[in-house]
C-alpha cells in the first residue's frame, strides 16, 4: 500500500466512501467513532480501514455542506464530535445511491450475461 | 477552497486535532471494556486510527491557497532574515529611505508645481494671451484694451477673456489708511476662471458702465483682507469706504482659498476696470489677459484666430494723434503667443524642477546600486545555506523567489520610511522655497505622490532584488563541500560587484559635476557687482501722494521732499533719496521710453527703447551707485527747470564710445511735441543690474523726478516713489517708526508700504541660484557618500575574501606597504573607470541645466578637474582604510583559521 494514499479510498471507487458515510448519517448524528466502526461493521469486515483516513473524508463532506458538525457528549461519556446529514447532503445520497445501483447494474449485466 | 477557510484554518486544525483525540479516548475506553491493559489499550487505538499528523496535514492541504501561501512563507522567513542581521538590514533600509524619501519629495514639489491643474474648475481651458512684437525691440508686448474689445466682439473660441492688472489702492474709512494690494481686472475674468464669492456678488457687465474714473465706484475684498481688516464680519457687504480717495462700495468677498494665479504678494482688494469704447484708441498696451477657451478649442486654434482679428482689430480703432498711423503698427509685426494659464503661472521653474527630478532620480539608483551590492555579499555568505537547501530538495526557483520576497520586504520597509523622510522634507521645502517658486501652496504629500512613493519603492526593490536573484539561479552544482571555500568561483560575482562600483561612481561623478557648476554659478553672482552697495544698510519703502489731497504737481515734489528733509534728521541715517522705482523690485516697475540722441539721424524710424526711472538728487550716493563722470542732479536743477539727464555707463559707450565723450550731449524722450525738449546729460553713473543679478544691466536713463514737457505732460512728477534710506539700523524697527511718522507728519493719509531693504531684493534675486545649489548640493553630497560606501564595501569584502592569499603572502615576505597598494589600486582602477563613464555621462547631461548657469561654461574644465579630485581622494581613502586592514593580516591565524 503505498504511503499517503488513504486505505479506505485505495479499494474502494472514488466516492464511495463519501456516500457510505452520508448513508450512516440518515440514521441520525453520530461521531467519528461511531461511523467508522459502523463502515467496518455493517461491510462485516470486508472494508478494513484505518480509522483515521475517514476524517480527511468527513472534512471535505462538511466544506461541500453535505454534513455539519457540532461536538457533543459520547455514550461513554467523552467529549465527541458528532455530525448530521444536511438536507442537501441527503439529496446527494438520493442521487448517489440511483447512479451506484445503475451502475452496480451494468457491470452485473457485463460480468453475468443473462441467459434469457 | 475560499479564503475565509484558508484564514480560519489554523483553529480548523486545533478543532480536528481535538476530534481526533476524543476518537483515541473512545477507542481507549472501549479495548479496556474488552480487557486490554490500558497501555495496550491505548496503544491499539493509535494504530486503528493510523498516523494523525498526516491526517491533519492532509485536511490543512486542502485549505490552502498555494502561492499566497508560498509568498507568506517567504516572507515569514525574509523578517527573520532581516531581524537576524540587524545591521544589514539598517544599512538597506536606511539607504532606500533616503533615495524613496528624497524622489518622493521632489515628485512632490513637481506635482504640485508643474503636474496639478490648476485650482479653477476645467481649468484645462484657460490660456494667457500675450503677444511679440519683432519689430519694436521688446521681449514681450502688453495689451491694449482695444485689443481685448475687438477679441471679446470678433473672437470664435473664447467663451470669456479678460483684462487685468495688480498694483495697489489706499483704503481709508476703516482704521488706519493703508495701502492695500489690488488686483484690477474687468468683469469676465472672475467668470473665466469660474470662482464664486463667499458673500456676496462679483462684478457683471452692468457695472462696468464707462466712466472717467479708471475703476468702477465697487470693490470684492479677499477672504484674507476681510478677515485682518474687518474681523470676519459679514455685515461688511455694503459698507463704504474710500479707496484713492474715491468713495466705493464693497459688494463681495472671495472664499478663503482663492488665489489669483501666482500674483505676489497677493491681492487684498479686488477692483473693476471700467473702459469707455468711445474714447480709446489703439495704445496704451498696459494689460494682461486671460482668457477660457470654447471646450474641444485648442491653443493653436486660439493663436490663429487671434492671428485672424489683428488686421480686423488695426483698421476698426482711431491711431492716437502724433504718431505714423497704422503702418507704424504694421511695422510691430505683432504676433500673438497663447499658451496654457498653468505655463504662464508656473514661468521658468519647470526647468529647475526637472533637473532636480533628474539628480534626485540618479541618487536613488546609486542607491540601488549600494542595495544590489549588499545583497549580493549577503547571498554570497548564504550559499551554504542555500546549498544545503537545494541538497533537500528546494527547487532553484523557490530561492530566487525567496531573495525576491526578501527584497521586496526590504524596499517595502524603506518606503514606509521613505514616506514620513518625504513628509518632513515636503514639509522643509515648503517653509524654505523662494518666493519665485509658484504654487507652493498646491505642494502637499497627496494620494498621487504616495502611490509614487509605492512604485518607486517596487521599481527599487526588482533593481536591486532582480541581480542577486539572477546570480543566484545562474549558480550551477552549488557543492555543499565546496561552499565555504569557494574564493575563486566568485570571480564571475566579484565583476558584477565591480560593475555596480563604476556606475555608483560614474552617476556620483555627475551629481557633483552639477552641484559644482552651481556653486561656480552662485560664485559669480556673488561676484556680480550689482550696482549698489551694502545692500543691508539700505531701506527702502514706498509712498504715494494722493491726487485728490495734493492735486498740484509741483506740490508732490515739494511734499516729497519734505518728508526726505524729515527723514534725513532722523538719528543714524546717512543719507535719504527717492526714485520712482530701485533695482530688482521686478517687471511691475519696469519703464520705457524710445531715446533720441541729438544729432542722430534715425529716418523717419523711432529709436531703441531705454530703461528709465525717475531720481531725485543723492538718490545714487545713497543707494550706492558709483558717479562715473560729471555731477549729480541738484534740487536747483529740479526747480530751476533745468533740462538735464543721467545716463548709465553702458549707455555711454554704446552711442559715444566713452563716459567722458558722453558728458555734455543731449537727448530727449520720444514724445513728438516739441524738438527743443533736449535735456543734456550732466552725469555718468555705473552700470546697475536693474532686473537680476543674472540679467545683463540695461543701458538707463535716469531723469529727474520733476520736468517740464515730459511724455506729454507739462510738468511730469512721479506720485508714487521709493524712498531710499542709507542707515545702520536699515530693517529694524526703531528705522521703520520714523520713516513712518516722518511722513505722517507731512500728511497723515499717506501710507507706507512695500517696507524692505536692498538686502532682501538681492536675496530674492539670488533665490532660485540658492534653491537649485541647495537642492544640488544634498543630491550631490548623497551620491559621493553612498558612493564612497560602495567602494569601501568591494573593496572589504575583496581583502576578506583574500585574507588566505594574504596570509600567505605575508608568510612568504610581502612587505605590507605592497599588499597595501595592490588594494588601494584596485579601488583607483574601479573610481577610474566610473569617472571615465561619468565624465561622457556628464558632458551629455548637463546640457539640460545649462538654463541655470551664470558666468560659468557647462564644460568648465576648473570644475571638472576638482571634481575628479574629490573623488579621487574619497576613493582613496576608501580603499585604503581596508587595505590597512589586509596589511594588519595575522599570517599564522588565517592559515591556521581552517
Amino acid at each position: 500500500m503505498p504511503r499517503g494514499e488513504s486505505p479506505l479510498q485505495s479499494e474502494t471507487p472514488q466516492g464511495t466512501l463519501d456516500m457510505l458515510v452520508l448513508r450512516i448519517l440518515v440514521m441520525g448524528p453520530a461521531h467519528g467513532h461511531t461511523i467508522a466502526h459502523a463502515i467496518e461493521r455493517g461491510s462485516e469486515d470486508v472494508l478494513q480501514i484505518e480509522h483515521g483516513s475517514l476524517y480527511p473524508a468527513l472534512h471535505r463532506l462538511e466544506n461541500r455542506g453535505w454534513i455539519a458538525s457540532f461536538w457533543g457528549t459520547s455514550d461513554n461519556n467523552r467529549k465527541a464530535k458528532y455530525y448530521r446529514l444536511t438536507p442537501t447532503g441527503r439529496k446527494q445520497l438520493a442521487a448517489q445511491t440511483t447512479r451506484w445501483e445503475e451502475i452496480v447494474r451494468a457491470i452485473g449485466r457485463i460480468l453475468k450475461p443473462s441467459t434469457e | 477552497m475560499s479564503w475565509r477557510r484558508f484564514f480560519r484554518r489554523a483553529s480548523w486544525d486545533r478543532d480536528r486535532a481535538a476530534e481526533l483525540r476524543s476518537y483515541l479516548e473512545i477507542e481507549t475506553d472501549e479495548n479496556i471494556a474488552r480487557g486490554m491493559s490500558p497501555d495496550a489499550a491505548r496503544r491499539v487505538a493509535h494504530l486503528k486510527l493510523g498516523n494523525t499528523v498526516r491526517i491533519r496535514e492532509e485536511i490543512y492541504r486542502m485549505n490552502t491557497i498555494s502561492p499566497l501561501e508560498t509568498f507568506g512563507r517567504d516572507l515569514r522567513l525574509a523578517l527573520r532574515g532581516m531581524r537576524r542581521r540587524p545591521g544589514f538590514t539598517l544599512a538597506v533600509v536606511l539607504t532606500l529611505a533616503l533615495g524613496i524619501g528624497a524622489n518622493t519629495a521632489i515628485f512632490g514639489v513637481v506635482d504640485g508645481v508643474l503636474i496639478k491643474p490648476l485650482a479653477y474648475p476645467n481649468a484645462g481651458e484657460l490660456v494667457s494671451i500675450k503677444q511679440v512684437a519683432p519689430g519694436l525691440n521688446v521681449s514681450e508686448l502688453a495689451l491694449s484694451a482695444t485689443q481685448y474689445f475687438t477679441y471679446r466682439d470678433e473672437g470664435r473660441v473664447f467663451q470669456q477673456i479678460g483684462l487685468y492688472g495688480d498694483g495697489g489702492r489706499t483704503i481709508t474709512g476703516v482704521g488706519e489708511p493703508e495701502q492695500a494690494r489690488a488686483l484690477f481686472l474687468t468683469y469676465d475674468v472672475l467668470q473665466a476662471l469660474g470662482v464664486k464669492p463667499q458673500l456676496g456678488r462679483l462684478f457683471t457687465e452692468a457695472d462696468s458702465t464707462p466712466s472717467a474714473a479708471p475703476y468702477a465706484p465697487m470693490i470684492v475684498l479677499t477672504h484674507a483682507y476681510w478677515q485682518r481688516r474687518f474681523g470676519g464680519d459679514r455685515s461688511v457687504i455694503g459698507r463704504r469706504l474710500l479707496a484713492d480717495s474715491a468713495p466705493v462700495e464693497v459688494i463681495g468677498v472671495m472664499p478663503e482659498g482663492f488665489r489669483f494665479l501666482d500674483m505676489e504678494p497677493a491681492a487684498e482688494v479686488i477692483s473693476l476696470i471700467t473702459l469707455d469704447r468711445s474714447r480709446l484708441r489703439i495704445g496704451g498696451f498696459g494689460y494682461r489677459s486671460l482668457a477660457r477657451l470654447k471646450p474641444g478649442a485648442t491653443v493653436a486654434d486660439a493663436n490663429a484666430d487671434i492671428a485672424r482679428m489683428l488686421p480686423i482689430w488695426l483698421n476698426s480703432w482711431p491711431t492716437p494723434p502724433n504718431t505714423a498711423g497704422r503702418q507704424e503698427y504694421e511695422k510691430w509685426r505683432i504676433t500673438p503667443v497663447v499658451q496654457p494659464l498653468k505655463d504662464e503661472v508656473v514661468g521658468g521653474v519647470g526647468d529647475m524642477l526637472w533637473v532636480l527630478m533628474a539628480t534626485i532620480g540618479m541618487v536613488l539608483l546609486i542607491a540601488c546600486a549600494n542595495v544590489a551590492n549588499l545583497m549580493l555579499v549577503r547571498s554570497e555568505s548564504r550559499r551554504q545555506e542555500f546549498a544545503v537547501r537545494t541538497a533537500l530538495g528546494a527547487r532553484r526557483s523557490d530561492i530566487v523567489r525567496e531573495v525576491l520576497v526578501e527584497s521586496l520586504a526590504l524596499s517595502v520597509v524603506g518606503g514606509a520610511l521613505g514616506i514620513a523622510l518625504a513628509y518632513a522634507g515636503l514639509t522643509l521645502v515648503v517653509a524654505t522655497a523662494p518666493t519665485t517658486l509658484p504654487r507652493v501652496e498646491d505642494i502637499s504629500l497627496d494620494p498621487r505622490v504616495v502611490t509614487f512613493a509605492i512604485v518607486v519603492s517596487l521599481f527599487s526593490s526588482m533593481l536591486f532584488g532582480a541581480l542577486p536573484a539572477l546570480k543566484q539561479a545562474a549558480q550551477h552544482g552549488a557543492s555543499l563541500g565546496g561552499a565555504a571555500r569557494a574564493a575563486s568561483t566568485s570571480r564571475e560575482r566579484q565583476r558584477t560587484r565591480n560593475a555596480l562600483v563604476v556606475v555608483q561612481v560614474a552617476l556620483a561623478l555627475v551629481l557633483l559635476v552639477a552641484s559644482g557648476l552651481m556653486i561656480r554659478t552662485f560664485v559669480a553672482l556673488l561676484n556680480v557687482e550689482p550696482g549698489f552697495a551694502a545692500a543691508g544698510d539700505v531701506q527702502t519703502a514706498r509712498v504715494w501722494v494722493p491726487p485728490q489731497q495734493v492735486p498740484e504737481a509741483e506740490r508732490v515734489t515739494r511734499t516729497q521732499q519734505e518728508i526726505l528733509d524729515k527723514i534725513a534728521a532722523l538719528p543714524g541715517v546717512k543719507a535719504a533719496a527717492f526714485a520712482s522705482a530701485v533695482p530688482m523690485e521686478g517687471p511691475l516697475r519696469v519703464a520705457f521710453t524710445s531715446v533720441f540722441v541729438e544729432g542722430k539721424d534715425y529716418a523717419g524710424t523711432t529709436p531703441p527703447r531705454r530703461r528709465t526711472k525717475t531720481v531725485s538728487p543723492g538718490y545714487f550716493g545713497a543707494i550706492g551707485t558709483r558717479m562715473i563722470a560729471g555731477r549729480d542732479i541738484t534740487w536747483s536743477d529740479i526747480y530751476g527747470g533745468a533740462k538735464v539727464a543721467i545716463i548709465s555707463e553702458n549707455f555711454a559707450r554704446e552711442v559715444w564710445g566713452s563716459p567722458a565723450a558722453a558728458l555734455g550731449q543731449r537727448i530727449r524722450d520720444s514724445a513728438p511735441r516739441s524738438t527743443d525738449l533736449w535735456r543734456e546729460i550732466v552725469g555718468i553713473v555705473e552700470d546697475v543690474h536693474e532686473d537680476a543679478l543674472y540679467q545683463a544691466a540695461p543701458p538707463f536713463v535716469y531723469w529727474p523726478v520733476m520736468m517740464e514737457n515730459f511724455n506729454g505732460n507739462t510738468l511730469f512728477v512721479s506720485r508714487a516713489v521709493n524712498l531710499v534710506i542709507r542707515s545702520d539700523e536699515a530693517g529694524r524697527e526703531s528705522l521703520l517708526n520714523g520713516v513712518r511718522s516722518a511722513v505722517s507728519s507731512v500728511n497723515s493719509s499717506m501710507p507706507v508700504f512695500l517696507v524692505r531693504t536692498m538686502k532682501d531684493l538681492y536675496d530674492a534675486s539670488m533665490a532660485r541660484t540658492s534653491f537649485a545649489l541647495i537642492m544640488l548640493g544634498i543630491a550631490a553630497a548623497m551620491a559621493l557618500v553612498l558612493g564612497i560606501i560602495g567602494i569601501y564595501g568591494v573593496i572589504a569584502y575583496v581583502v576578506a575574501q583574500r585574507s588566505r592569499e594574504i596570509g600567505i603572502r605575508l608568510a612568504l615576505g610581502a612587505a605590507p606597504v605592497q599588499l597595501k597598494r595592490m588594494f588601494v589600486r584596485q579601488g583607483l582602477v574601479l573610481t577610474a573607470v566610473g569617472a571615465g563613464v561619468g565624465l561622457v555621462t556628464a558632458i551629455a547631461l548637463t546640457q539640460w541645466m545649462s538654463s541655470l548657469l551664470f558666468g560659468v561654461e557647462r564644460l568648465d574644465p576648473p570644475t571638472y578637474a576638482a571634481v575628479l579630485s574629490v573623488l579621487a581622494m574619497a576613493a582613496a581613502m576608501a580603499s585604503y582604510v581596508p587595505a590597512r586592514r589586509a596589511a594588519a593580516v595575522d599570517p599564522v591565524e588565517t592559515l591556521t583559521a581552517e
